[in-house]
């Protein structure tokens, strides 16, 4: 039982990291019917911003130390970040502990405008064309995106830590009354999930009580009737995928610190979204939401040791087999609504 | 001839001479000169471009015809290099065995992967082949090692029974009856040098062979209906008709292209791992057919060509190469020149690549194949009003 409650806990923070994704890809394609491959694309960046902001605040200055000598008897060589001196050594010491934190500040003004480029500058164009031709050129964007990054930053993974006061673990198994350390719980990973759920109802209630979602809303359902009636959607629409960009990119900054973030990240993570959003239903906000925390949850269930010896493998394929089933018997999706891609 | 009509009989005769004399038409460049790195004249390289050609060829039969975009067909490639080298290892190093079983073998798994994914359209369809193939991927990794050697693959070893090899117990290599496929014939013409390989010969007469079926499919009555389906599915469910035998038989031919592509990768390399069935091998070979032009017959060749070209020459050009070029230049201008190309070559060859395939979406739908046309209607306008003649977009 425990090992359960262990594993349906560690699915929740992958299972939030699609979600957000799917959410995201959602929007994209619920507003303004684009099949967006470089989504996952965006999650990179998203992290990439953790990282970049992470290097800025720690540029540093040397300084010589004489009271120590290293073994061949020159001064040490100290590193002291310029924030030291701006702010004081503790306040500059706290502020590149909480750097990922922090960065969600920095990466929502980005990835909203890296958002609003790509819209404009790319896909705008091809809301005419085929939807082939929309996967393909967010795909080679995709690459275009995953390859800037790679020269930049280099091929391997780079390690960004969480703030020291979530660095340890949490012992939910005394909560529920089971013994010490049967279920433990990285402090992270809850905050990963409670942020995603924090974005998530935020997205939700956005489109749901302000003017500007309900004008959106009316949008998704009929674009054209609300066109009619004098509003400018397309400039709404600009902004859904500039938020929908922001959603990805704060699902991957606050992922770093689980995953050290590379160049190829966002692709592992775009094919299961995609897998999780035609589960969840092309073109249902709850249906992706829903679908990811359950492919999450579900393949770490089926990670479990018996579950293993049981069906050997299950746990590599579980997402795949699921969505061929729902995709046979539900041919929607869970959620989805009638008439979306279907042609 | 052949049963084609003068346009495809050219357009054969003409991919026949390409594909006969790449050896001497790859290596235009003299050996040691400045530009002999982009000579694509040595076997391997010229391998995988007939190779992949055929993979891409059979995507373009699903694709290009009926407009389903698999995401999944990378797996066909891989299982029929597992059943090749399983061939090789049990039976003959000899390559006819090692090819027929990877041709049947694909057909039957995209039998059954078509059966089932072919009840959606669109996105559904991408997606459920692209579960497929993740799930083949992940499979072959973990656990089906006993099959598939899990991430070391298959190598062909000196242990392995081959119950029809004479030489069973020795070292063995693969072979067209005892014409090894890794044999080369050096030709020194001057200061120009051709490899003459058998394993290229064999390959492209099998692409030639599979390039003839394919014209033959594209200008079939089946052909037609797969034509069809693509630009009204709707219409042609109204008249009565069902589809899906169509789309089905499409989806397995060219299944069992991507098995004939991996059996060949087999017989020229007698070895195979997993990776050869991830999903970007899926990706790439989509990219390969767009790139040259869906739909039509030359396109999806041209396409394979020129990515493998790609990889393997921009991949090896570095900044020395680069300062060689330009040393032509003023050195301050020559080090911006330099640094503005460095990240598009060497390891960023994937970002040059990235960057044409976005290129040929945006401004060039047809693909290059498109690109040639608009070229010959520019500069043969006069001629071009009336004549016909220039290669149509099929």
């Amino acid at each position: 039982m425990d090992a359960i409650i262990l594993q349906i806990l560690n699915g929740l923070d992958k299972g939030s990291a699609y979600a957000l994704i799917a959410l995201g890809l959602t929007l994209i394609f619920g507003t303004l019917g684009v099949v967006n491959f470089a989504h996952g694309a965006l999650f990179m960046l998203g992290a990439f911003c953790a990282v970049t902001l992470s290097r800025i605040i720690s540029l540093s200055y040397i300084v010589l130390d004489d009271t120590k000598k290293d073994f061949l008897g020159n001064p040490t060589k100290i590193e002291v970040p310029y924030i030291y001196d701006w702010l004081g050594a503790d306040t500059g010491a706290a502020i590149i502990d909480w750097s990922v934190p922090l960065s969600i500040l920095f990466a929502i003004p980005v990835m909203i405008l890296i958002g609003v480029i790509m819209e404009r500058g790319l896909i705008k164009h091809f809301y005419k064309r085929p939807h082939a031709d929309q996967i393909l050129v967010t795909f080679g964007l995709a690459i275009v995106l995953q390859e800037v990054i790679k020269y930049y930053f280099g091929a391997n993974p780079i390690p960004t830590p969480a703030p020291e006061a979530f660095s340890g673990s949490f012992d939910f198994g005394v909560l529920v009354g089971f013994d010490p350390n049967s279920i433990i719980y990285p402090y992270w990973r809850l905050v990963y999930f409670a942020f995603s759920m924090v974005l998530i109802a935020g997205v939700f209630a956005f489109l749901q009580f302000t003017t500007f979602g309900m004008v959106v809303r009316a949008g998704m359902a009929d674009r054209e009737t609300v066109g009619l009636l004098g509003i400018n959607i397309d400039k709404r629409f600009t902004v859904m995928f500039g938020i929908a960009a922001a959603v990805a990119g704060l699902a991957g900054v606050m992922y770093t610190p689980i995953n050290p973030p590379n160049y190829h990240m966002g692709m592992d993570f775009l094919v299961l979204s995609f897998v999780v959003v035609v589960v969840g239903g092309m073109g249902s906000l709850p249906g992706a939401v829903a679908a990811g925390f359950l492919l999450g949850v579900l393949e770490s269930l089926a990670s479990m040791g018996w579950v293993i010896d049981l069906i050997p493998g299950i746990n590599q394929v579980i997402i795949y087999l699921v969505a061929i089933v729902i995709l046979l018997t539900r041919p929607r999706g869970l959620l989805g609504r009638k008439g979306v891609m279907e042609e | 001839m052949f049963g084609l009509n003068a346009k495809d009989t050219r357009l054969l005769w003409i991919v026949i001479g390409l594909t006969m004399l790449a050896p001497f038409l790859l290596n235009p460049f003299p050996e040691g000169s400045e530009l002999a790195q982009f000579n694509a004249g040595y076997p391997d390289l010229m391998q995988r471009f007939v190779i992949f050609g055929i993979f891409a060829i059979g995507f373009n039969i699903l694709f290009g015809l009926t407009g389903y975009l698999s995401f999944g067909h990378a797996a066909f490639l891989g299982v029929g290099s597992y059943a090749a080298i399983w061939m090789m290892k049990l039976l003959t190093m000899n390559v006819i065995p090692a090819i027929i079983m990877s041709i049947v073998f694909a057909g039957l798994f995209s039998l059954i992967v078509g059966w089932i994914s072919l009840r959606r359209s669109g996105i559904y369809f991408s997606i459920l082949t692209l579960a497929f193939a993740q799930m083949s991927y992940a499979l072959a990794y973990s656990v089906l090692t006993p099959i598939t050697g899990g991430e070391t693959g298959l190598q062909a070893k000196i242990s392995d029974p081959r119950i029809l090899d004479s030489n069973a117990g020795e070292f063995g290599r693969a072979n067209l009856f005892g014409l090894h496929m890794n044999s080369s014939y050096e030709l020194t013409i001057g200061r120009w040098e051709f490899t003459v390989n058998t394993g290229y010969y064999l390959a492209a007469c099998v692409m030639l062979i599979s390039f003839y079926m394919a014209i033959r499919i594209f200008r079939s009555p089946f052909g037609m209906m797969l034509r069809a389906i693509k630009s009204n599915q709707q219409r042609m469910n109204y008249t009565g008709l069902s589809t899906r035998p169509y789309t089905l038989a499409a989806f397995v031919i060219s299944g069992m292209y991507a098995g004939l592509a991996g059996g060949l990768m087999v017989a020229m390399d007698t070895q195979v791992g997993p990776e050869r069935m991830f999903w970007t091998a899926s990706g790439e070979v989509v990219l390969m057919t767009i790139l040259g032009g869906a739909g039509t017959l030359i396109g999806p060749v041209l396409g394979a060509g020129m990515i493998k070209y790609m990889e393997n020459i921009i991949s090896k050009i570095n900044d020395s190469i680069l300062h060689q070029w330009f040393s032509f230049l003023p050195d301050g201008l020559e080090d911006v020149i330099v640094a503005v190309v460095h990240p598009f070559i060497g390891k960023g060859w994937s970002l040059t690549l990235g960057l044409t395939f976005m290129a040929v979406v945006i401004f060039l739908p047809g693909g290059l194949v498109e690109g040639g046309q608009r070229l010959g209607r520019l500069f043969g306008r006069k001629s071009a009003e009336s004549d016909k003649k220039t290669p149509p977009a099929e």
